[in-house]
Formats: C-alpha cells, sequence, structure tokens
C-alpha cells in the first residue's frame, strides 16, 4: 500500500475538520475525495502532506510512520501537493517555479557562488516538466502574470518536476475554463501509471471519468468508500451528496 | 542581473575609485567617503537578511560592534596583525550572528525584529560594561590594523582603496549568493514560504547561514569602521545605528545589494550636507526619510528603474 491512513481526527477548537478518517491508496490508482464544503477534504490533505499535524492518528507512507515529520520531509520522502488556492512563487518565471523543485531533489542547495539559473540539468528537467503540462511557451514568463488556469497547470509542473511518488491535488481544475479543464484531466489520465493519485474536485463528471475509486467525505467523517459503481449506487451518497441526474 | 541593475553600481565604483583625484582628496572629504562606503558594505550586509531573506531585523549594529570590538580586545592585547585580527573578527561576528540567529529565526515578522532589537541591546550594555576596553567612554586604539606588520592602512589614499576593494567583493559576493541555488532558495522562501517547504526545503536553515553570513561583512565593516575613527565606543552598538542601516536599506529599494549601497551613500552624504545647513538637520532628515519611503516605494532602485 502507498499510503495509509488510519485514525485520522483534527479539530479546530470545537469545529470538526476531519473525524475518524481512515483511507489507503495503491500505486498507480486515482482516488478521489469527495464532498460538500466544509467537508474536511482540504485538511485531510494538510494532515496527508504535513502541512497541519493530526489531533491523533496516523499517516503511514509507503510504510514508514510520517506522522511526525515535516512537510518539507514528506515532500523529499515522494509527497507532492497542490493547494486549494494556487501556491506558486509569484516573481520567479514559470521555469524557476519548476527548476526550484528540481534542485530540491538535485544534491545540496548549500550551493554559493555558481548563478542557479545556468544550471542546464536543472534547467532541462524543469522544462521537462513544463511540457508535460503544455506550460513550455511560456517557461520565460513572471509566474505572476500567468492566467488562473496557466498557474494551475504549473503548480501540477512543479509536483510532477518533485518525481514524487504520490500525488496530492487539492481540486485542481477549480476555476479553470473547459479547454483548460480538458487538457488537465487529459493529463491526469496519463499520470495514473505512474503514481498514486489522491484528487480532490467538485468536477463530478471529471471524478467520475477519472477515479478508480471514491471516498465521500461528510462533516469530516467517510460516509462511503467504494469503486465508481459502488458509489454511483450507493442511496446515502446519492441523498447527501450527488444530485440524481449526476449520479444517473 | 541585468545591465542596468549593474551598470549604477559599476558607475559608483568608479565614481568612488576617481573621488581622491577629483577634488575630494582632503582628509574631511575621504574621511566621509570611507565612512560612506563602509556603511554601504553594512547596509549591503542587512540587505541579504532584509531583501534576500525577507527578514526585518533591527539588530544589525550589533554585528558591527562585535567585529569593532573585536579590534579593540586584540590591539589591548597587542594584537593589531591584519590576517590575525580580521579573520578573527570575521569568525567572531559570525558566531554571533549565528548563536543569535539560531534563536531569533524560529520567529518572524514584528517578532523577530523584537528579538533582534533585544539582542543589539544586549551586545550594547555589554560593550558598555567592559571597564577594561573603557565602558561607555570608549577606547582608541593604539594603532591601526597592521597589514603584514606594516602600517599601509594609515595612508588615508590606501584606506580608501581598501575600503573600495572590500566593498565592491561584499558587492559582489552577495550578488553571487543571491544567484546561487542557496539565494533562489532563500529567496523563494521569503515570496512563499509554503511553497519552498511544499518541495521539501526548510527554510531555517538558510535563513540562519544568510544571517551568519551577513554577520561575518558586517564584523569586516566593523573593523574598518575601528580602523577609519581609531576609537571605538558602545555608540556603535546602539539601536538608532541599526535604525540607520534598516534605514540605508529600505532608502535604497530593497530588492538587492545595489539597492542598499544607494541608500547608504545617499543617507550618509545627505546627513553630512544637512548638517553642514544647519544644527537643527535632524529635525529636516527624519522626515526627509518618512518621505522617501512614503513615495518611493522600491526605494532609488526602483527610482532608477522606472526613470
Ligand atoms: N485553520 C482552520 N481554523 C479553523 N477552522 C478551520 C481551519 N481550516 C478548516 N477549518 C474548518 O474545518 C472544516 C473543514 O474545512 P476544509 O477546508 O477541510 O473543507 P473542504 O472539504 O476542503 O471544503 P471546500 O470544498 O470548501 O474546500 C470547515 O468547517 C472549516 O471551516
Ligand atoms: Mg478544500
Amino acid at each position: 500500500m502507498l499510503l495509509e491512513l488510519r485514525h485520522l481526527r483534527k479539530a479546530f477548537g470545537g469545529l470538526v475538520g476531519t473525524d475518524d478518517v481512515s483511507l489507503d491508496l495503491r500505486q498507480g490508482e486515482i482516488h478521489a475525495l469527495i464532498g460538500p464544503n466544509g467537508a474536511g477534504k482540504t485538511t485531510l490533505i494538510h494532515q496527508i502532506s504535513g502541512t497541519l499535524a493530526p489531533d491523533s492518528g496516523q499517516v503511514v507512507f509507503a510504510g514508514e510512520d510520517v506522522t511526525r515529520l515535516s512537510l518539507a520531509r514528506r515532500a523529499r520522502r515522494g509527497l507532492a501537493r497542490s493547494f486549494q488556492i494556487t501556491s506558486i512563487v509569484p516573481g520567479f518565471s514559470a521555469l524557476e517555479n519548476v527548476a526550484l523543485a528540481v534542485q530540491a531533489r538535485s544534491g545540496s542547495s548549500f550551493r554559493f557562488f555558481r548563478p542557479a539559473g545556468n544550471e542546464a540539468t536543472l534547467n532541462g528537467q524543469a522544462m521537462e516538466a513544463l511540457a508535460e503540462v503544455g506550460l513550455e511557451r511560456r517557461a520565460a514568463v513572471p509566474a505572476s502574470v500567468l492566467s488562473h488556469g496557466e498557474k494551475r497547470q504549473l503548480e501540477l509542473a512543479i509536483a510532477l518536476a518533485m518525481r514524487p511518488r504520490l500525488l496530492l491535488l487539492d481540486e485542481p481544475l477549480a476555476g479553470t475554463g473547459a479547454e483548460e479543464a480538458e487538457r488537465l484531466m487529459r493529463i491526469l489520465g496519463g499520470l495514473r501509471a505512474r503514481y498514486g493519485i489522491l484528487l480532490i474536485e467538485h468536477d463530478m463528471p471529471a471524478v467520475f471519468a477519472l477515479a478508480d475509486r471514491i471516498s465521500v467525505l461528510a462533516q469530516g467523517r467517510v460516509i462511503a468508500s467504494g469503486t465508481r459503481e459502488e458509489i454511483r449506487a450507493n442511496p446515502i451518497v446519492r441523498d447527501a451528496y450527488l444530485g440524481e441526474d449526476e449520479a444517473a | 542581473m541585468t545591465w542596468r541593475d549593474a551598470a549604477v553600481p559599476l558607475a559608483i565604483f568608479a565614481l568612488l575609485a576617481i573621488a581622491p583625484f577629483a577634488g575630494f582628496g582632503q582628509g574631511h572629504s575621504l574621511t566621509l567617503l570611507a565612512r560612506a562606503m563602509i556603511f554601504g558594505m553594512a547596509a549591503i550586509s542587512l540587505s541579504l537578511i532584509v531583501g534576500g531573506a525577507g527578514l526585518v531585523s533591527l539588530g544589525h549594529a550589533a554585528m558591527l560592534g562585535v567585529g569593532a570590538y573585536t579590534v579593540v580586545v586584540l590591539d589591548h592585547a597587542r594584537i593589531t596583525e591584519g590576517w590575525m585580527v580580521v579573520p578573527i573578527a570575521i569568525a567572531a561576528s559570525a558566531a554571533f550572528a549565528a548563536v543569535t540567529g539560531a534563536i531569533a529565526i524560529r520567529t518572524s515578522g514584528v517578532h523577530f525584529i523584537m528579538i533582534t532589537l533585544a539582542f543589539g541591546q544586549m551586545a550594547f550594555f555589554a560593550t558598555s560594561s567592559l571597564a577594561l576596553y573603557g565602558g561607555d567612554d570608549g577606547y582608541t586604539l593604539y594603532s591601526r590594523t597592521e597589514l603584514f606588520g606594516t602600517r599601509a592602512l594609515e595612508g588615508r589614499l590606501f584606506f580608501h582603496f581598501t575600503c573600495l576593494a572590500l566593498l565592491i567583493l561584499c558587492w559582489a559576493l552577495v550578488q553571487a549568493l543571491l544567484a546561487s541555488r542557496f539565494g533562489r532558495v532563500l529567496r523563494a522562501a521569503r515570496e512563499n514560504e509554503t511553497r519552498a517547504r511544499a518541495v521539501g526545503f526548510e527554510p531555517y536553515r538558510y535563513r540562519l547561514v544568510a544571517y551568519a553570513i551577513a554577520g561575518a561583512i558586517g564584523g569586516l565593516a566593523g573593523v574598518l569602521l575601528a580602523n577609519g575613527t581609531e576609537f571605538v565606543a558602545p555608540a556603535y552598538v546602539t539601536w538608532q545605528r541599526s535604525g540607520d542601516l534598516l534605514f540605508m536599506v529600505i532608502l535604497g529599494g530593497a530588492a538587492g545589494p545595489h539597492g542598499a549601497l544607494m541608500g547608504a551613500l545617499a543617507f550618509i552624504l545627505v546627513e553630512e550636507w544637512l548638517a553642514h545647513v544647519t544644527e537643527h538637520w535632524r529635525l529636516i532628515f527624519g522626515p526627509l526619510l518618512i518621505l522617501c519611503v512614503y513615495y518611493m516605494r522600491g526605494g532609488i532602485a526602483g527610482l532608477l528603474r522606472r526613470g
């Protein structure tokens, strides 16, 4: 098992974030996490990635308990995440944003004299990642002036450049136009073979097209988990979350 | 670095190089220019922390203080050879920065300002209580730092060009640091710390190293400061002095070392000029600085880029 979550609990004062969430994810699988606003999906990703520490429970990644490891350490172990609100370095070019991620796994960054922008190996691998998401022609553009959809693509390129084993994607399609969403979906589908992917998404057609398994979160609890067909047929899910037309 | 960014500092260095032969060769002018260059170095080192790492320090004068007082302590022990004094002073100020930084960098924002201020004040009170070295009254050096046993630094022109050479060296060093892998991590963490962490960097380590390097350069500036006046006093370590340094960086535009350099030169020269014009110069200088910060986002460097 690539990722095992055991009884993750997180509360914000009296507010429930996640309540006893246990899930697992295999290599080569897209596991989608759906649920209404405020269900605790982002809170769960925060706990998996190390952005937030759980109150109790465990995160086991590739057989190792990483619950106490920092965000940066988990990243170096092969856990890459995107953020619901796009998180890039606005003053860097698109290329430098990705090169930063390549640099993080390419030897020491305590190198003080050689200009990093001239390192061909860093730039080359960064360019490959940009090409993979179709952003290579925007490489030199400052990240701050990219369109919203391009920023989402860039964030995905950053994650890919980390050469991770598991991708945690928090609503990668949110706010993108129809064309960009389609392109991102194609990319995600193509990534399946190489990574495990935990995908949070509100776009139900996308979820049902991409996911191997789906878990439904409501008020911090997993109320259902199973294959696409099982989730589609599940009456509790239909009532609680899916509109009739979407489930049909 | 664009050509435009390099053109201004190179022009400044050229002007500083010809100044002694173009009407600024008298004692008073050279003293003023040396002072401007030394504070230029100090401001450049501070800009590595402020502009590079995004940490606003109000205790940087302590770094100069450690450097200057290292000269004092060694002078009192009759050790004046530069190849001893300079490395020891740099090591001492880097160590001081590393120890205080290890604590301060755990915080950020206002807390960081307050902690660096507190360490600066500790350094101030420590120097004031050093009775052996003159306490509040300060300490007059027996001699300037020697180079291979020679008194070359006592030559006014030689001292001028020593300051200039070290200023250029520090500028080039900080410029290179910011463009390196190390600097890229610093800059990324300044702009978006979570992003830097999410790709696998712990910003703390990089910031601490930057802080220590800034301390080392500050210490070197302190050595020059002590040599320039042949006198060292706790006044070098006051928080007002730290504030002046911070102002130089902000005045220049915190974008890089060239901003800090311009800020320092402008600060020292305007201060000097105002002091000539009226004895109430501080009344004018204060509001002037506030106006500069208010109207010149991006500082002098920003102004030049737009112009
Ligand atoms: N830092 C925080 N402090 C306090 N409450 C929080 C915090 N983060 C999340 N919450 C609360 O925890 C609950 C779960 O939030 P979370 O962001 O995980 O939901 P979500 O499923 O990602 O929702 P959405 O679909 O809107 O992104 C919400 O009630 C939210 O208000
Ligand atoms: Mg969310």
